[in-house]
């Protein structure tokens, strides 16, 4: 594993070209089960290819169970330098219904130490909207996270996932989970809880104070370009070489095995590439910027719409300008944002501005304005 | 011979077609005949039909032979049947047949008795060839197949004639009987009654009623047929507006065989390009889209049916402007407002109930919700009633018969005739959404139901409006005044959590999906209305 991971990574770089990693985030599944030792390596294989500056960030997401609270300490000696907590909940039962192994004990522990390790660069993973839960029950929740957290929080709505056992008991009505309106209200009060905790929200679900915002998971929201490593792992880059700087949207094999097998013959594991159109970029970016508070800079629009404004796009819209009359879009300097209020009702605003967007590259007519999908299938 | 023919005719018309919507197609092959066996199912005794079916033919004036069949059955009660019979047509004991058309008991009896009690028709053989159109179907090939009722002389094939309506002339290309096939023939006199064929277009040139005539003599026509008249309506739309030409397709063709429905077209914006059809009666309207559904595979929207009502002017500007003081008005559109109307008018109709008396209880109610007034109350045996309803047309359009069916467990028959137009206190409601009138969704109803009805259309919305980002008022409305008001409240958090690496491509899907999705919405105003809202509001 720790050589196909090592393969894949020095593969992927090299096909992509790029000559700086400013991030690093060993997530999905936990990261935090293997050796230290492979991440060790896969950085190093990074600043093999790439200038991997010294502070840059460098994640692992982990759970709070007692074995890799343990391993902390190894992993910072093998470059991990920020922690990212998934510590769900502050409350035994809940922990059990969400089918978590670890305790409270466990979180505060883990939570404990890992401060002590990466002093103001721990993050918090909570979620909200579980059976049962109420306004008041999650006040006192956030309160006593609120006690033990560093400074930041991620903040996720359950979404019952096919095939776990709370969405059959959901689905028998054994349990229930909040109403949309009760949801809203648990969303709202976390956020002004964490505000009133120093905390800015700069993205839907994620908290700072302190200048501890995740500078990896902003890249991805800023439309920077990202290299997916590993079994199922996604990533958006322009390849090198291959007579084309267009960027792609890739898919790594899902299936551990395979992935394996594929990256041994072929240096890497890519099964899906698709070559992302001015058109499929620019969806991309709008929904993915809108999503902060800091929104979508012209700036930023420019590098990839041609020339073309943010405000040559959606200064004419209807929809636009209903929901800057409404109060929940705004725009100005140059910089397309939502306002508190709009942020939670994002998705019932980014289709309308999708038709914009996809209104105006029609009107273009240019053949790189088509929106196709180029799949070029499975990569050699 | 030709009795036969005319038997074998009607015979399948009273089977198939015993329904009150087919009055004006049994009337006019009533006409056609000099006599008729009216059939009872002893099995159910007499149904609402066939008192509907014996009037016609009473009022035509034609001998009527009563015939109680399925008698082998267990279940058959032979007695009451006779009873009933006796009671409502004034039939007499030595009258009847009791037969089993299954087991061929007592047939061959009837056959005698046809020819013993049915006089001969009124014909002579030396006039000139003059002849009754009472129906016709179309044939690809051959265009109008006219089955007609020859009153004098005799045509045969390769005769110039003409029709006395149009005095558009035709050469005869074929003529026959039904036996029960068509079997040509090599003429037709007078008396018999059978089938022409002679090069007619179009359905619509042969025209039910008419008078046939050789071109070299003309003759005074027959009274003939008034036209008939649609009197429910009701919309179709295609399911995707890209199948409209292959509804248009099965509607034309449908409409060659049946020249009662009226066609026009109709465009709704949310429903797209469509027709407004306008049939007899119910059954009429519920054959047609079954039959459009079935052989032509058309999968289509039927909207809600509707009535035509009646206005009269009071204002002298509109007057002028429709060159008459009474208007009929077939969609809510149309309805001009109460300061330039004297009064509203609408359709009646006379519904005949027959049922056991035990569900009495149950069936005035129903008519008394139905706006129903009672003018008949008769016991037909010992534990049957029939029952005389005027019913406001528009009640009865919708549900009133699965009603009735469900509240006797089946054992009511219902039948209906037109009577009259009359009076009433029609208005027409509308729905707002956000303020602004939906001209789709607006109807006329009566006043006493516009609140019920305005509370229902509104509440059926607001569970089939999804929630959005703006909050949605509906609202029913009669003029300007809010009778019903639901409020569909705006999302308050609408926004999934998380959005990393993997999960943009899946977010990006889902959001381009609903961008999709709003392309095929409605907006009115600041709100997105799927079709399927529309839809199920409007369908039936």
């Amino acid at each position: 594993m720790r050589r196909c991971l090592v393969q894949e990574t020095g593969t992927l770089l090299q096909q992509s070209g790029v000559k700086q990693v400013n991030s690093v985030f060993f997530g999905g599944g936990t990261p935090s089960l293997a050796l230290p030792h492979t991440l060790e390596a896969v950085l190093e294989v990074i600043s093999q290819h790439a200038l991997l500056p010294a502070d840059a960030e460098v994640t692992l997401e982990a759970n709070p169970s007692s074995t890799e609270t343990e391993k902390l300490r190894e992993f910072k000696a093998a470059g991990i330098n920020r922690l990212s907590l998934g510590v769900q909940a502050f409350n035994p039962s809940d922990l059990q219904l969400l089918g978590r192994d670890h305790s409270v004990e466990d979180s505060l522990r883990a939570l404990q130490e890992g401060r002590t390790l990466f002093p103001g660069r721990v993050s918090v993973d909570l979620i909200f909207g579980r059976p049962r839960q109420t306004v008041e029950s999650w006040q006192g929740e956030l309160k006593q996270a609120l006690s033990v957290c560093d400074d930041h929080v991620s903040l996720y709505q359950l979404t019952l996932e096919r095939g776990t056992a709370l969405f059959r008991q959901v689905e028998k009505k054994q349990q229930t989970v909040p109403d949309p309106d009760t949801m809203a209200e648990l969303y709202a009060c976390a956020r002004g809880t964490l505000q009133d905790a120093g905390f800015r929200q700069y993205e839907v679900s994620n908290f700072a104070r302190n200048g501890a915002e995740s500078s990896h998971n902003l890249s991805y929201w800023r439309g920077k370009q990202y290299i997916g490593v590993g079994p199922g792992a996604h990533g958006r880059f322009a390849s090198r070489g291959v007579g084309q700087t267009v960027r792609e949207a890739r898919i790594q094999t899902l299936e551990p095995q395979q992935w394996m097998g594929q990256v041994e013959r072929l240096g890497h594991a890519t099964v899906k590439r698709t070559s992302l159109s001015q058109l499929d970029i620019l969806e991309e970016i709008l929904m993915l910027g809108l999503r902060t508070t800091e929104g979508l800079t012209d700036e930023r629009w420019q590098q990839f719409s041609g020339g073309a404004s943010l405000h040559d796009i959606f200064g004419t819209s209807e929809a636009v300008q209903g929901f800057i009359n409404a109060g929940l879009l705004e725009f100005s300097h140059s910089v397309l944002k939502v306002t508190p209020s709009g942020l939670a009702v994002l998705d019932s605003l980014v289709p309308d501005l999708l038709l914009a967007t996809q209104e105006f590259c029609r009107g273009r007519c240019d053949g790189d304005f088509t929106g196709l999908h180029q799949t070029s299938g499975r990569a050699e | 011979m030709f009795l036969q023919a005319a038997w074998v005719k009607v015979g399948w018309e009273w089977v198939a077609m015993g329904h009150v919507d087919f009055n004006y197609e049994v009337s006019r092959s009533l006409a056609a005949c000099q006599g008729v066996l009216l059939l009872v199912d002893a099995n159910q005794g007499v149904q609402a039909q066939t008192v509907a079916n014996f009037y016609l033919a009473f009022e035509a004036e034609l001998a009527i032979i009563p015939v109680i069949n399925k008698i082998d059955l267990k279940q058959a009660d032979v007695e009451s049947t006779e009873e009933q019979m006796r009671r409502l047509f004034d039939f007499k004991n030595e009258d009847f047949f009791k037969i089993s058309a299954k087991l061929g008991i007592n047939c061959s009896e009837i056959l005698d008795a046809v020819i013993q009690r049915i006089p001969p028709p009124n014909s002579d053989h030396s006039k000139p060839w003059k002849a009754l159109l009472f129906d016709s179907t179309y044939n690809h090939f051959r265009g109008a197949v006219t089955n007609v009722a020859v009153i004098d002389g005799k045509v045969q094939q390769g005769d110039k004639i003409s029709s006395a309506h149009s005095n558009k002339s035709y050469e005869v290309q074929e003529v026959g009987i039904m036996s029960p096939d068509q079997q040509s023939t090599q003429e037709l006199h007078a008396g018999q009654v059978g089938y022409l064929i002679a090069g007619m277009k179009s359905i619509q040139e042969a025209r039910i009623g008419d008078t046939l005539h050789l071109s070299a003599s003309p003759v005074e026509p027959l009274p003939g047929f008034k036209p008939a008249k649609p009197m429910v309506f009701g919309g179709i739309f295609p399911m995707d507006q890209s199948e409209y030409r292959d509804l248009k397709v099965a509607v034309d063709r449908l409409t060659l065989n049946d020249s009662s429905v009226t066609v026009a077209k109709d465009s709704s914006a949310a429903l797209g390009l469509g027709f407004r059809l306008g049939f007899l009666g119910l059954l009429h309207m519920e054959v047609f889209n079954q039959r459009l559904e079935q052989e032509y595979n058309a999968t289509a929207i039927a909207t809600t049916p509707s009535v035509p009502c009646k206005a009269r002017l009071s204002s002298e500007k509109l007057i002028k402007q429709y060159r008459t003081d009474e208007i009929t008005i077939y969609s809510p559109a149309e309805f001009p407002e109460k300061k330039d109307v004297a009064e509203y008018l609408e359709p009646i109709v006379m519904g005949t109930i027959i049922t056991p008396d035990v569900h009495l209880n149950k069936i005035f109610s129903l008519c008394e919700t139905k706006r129903g007034e009672q003018v008949d109350f008769t016991y037909i045996d010992t534990s049957r009633v029939l029952l005389k309803y005027k019913l406001p047309l528009n009640e009865i359009v919708v549900d009133f018969y699965d009603l009735l069916k469900s509240i006797t467990s089946g054992y009511a028959s219902f039948d209906y005739e037109d009577h009259s137009y009359e009076p009433a206190e029609l208005v027409k409601l509308d729905i707002l959404l956000n303020g602004q009138v939906i001209n789709e969704l607006s109807t006329i109803v009566h006043k006493d139901k516009a609140y019920s009805v305005g509370k229902s259309l509104a509440s059926k919305l607001k569970n089939v409006i999804p929630r959005q980002l703006y909050e949605v008022i509906i609202q029913a409305a009669l003029g300007g005044k809010v009778i019903a008001r639901e409020t569909i409240k705006a999302y308050k958090k609408n926004v999934l959590a998380k959005c990393y690496g993997g999960d943009i491509s899946r977010k990006m899907k889902l959001l381009k999906r609903q961008a999709e999705g709003k392309k095929r919405m409605k907006k009115i105003g600041n709100v997105d209305i799927p079709k399927d809202a529309f839809i199920s509001v409007l369908k039936r």
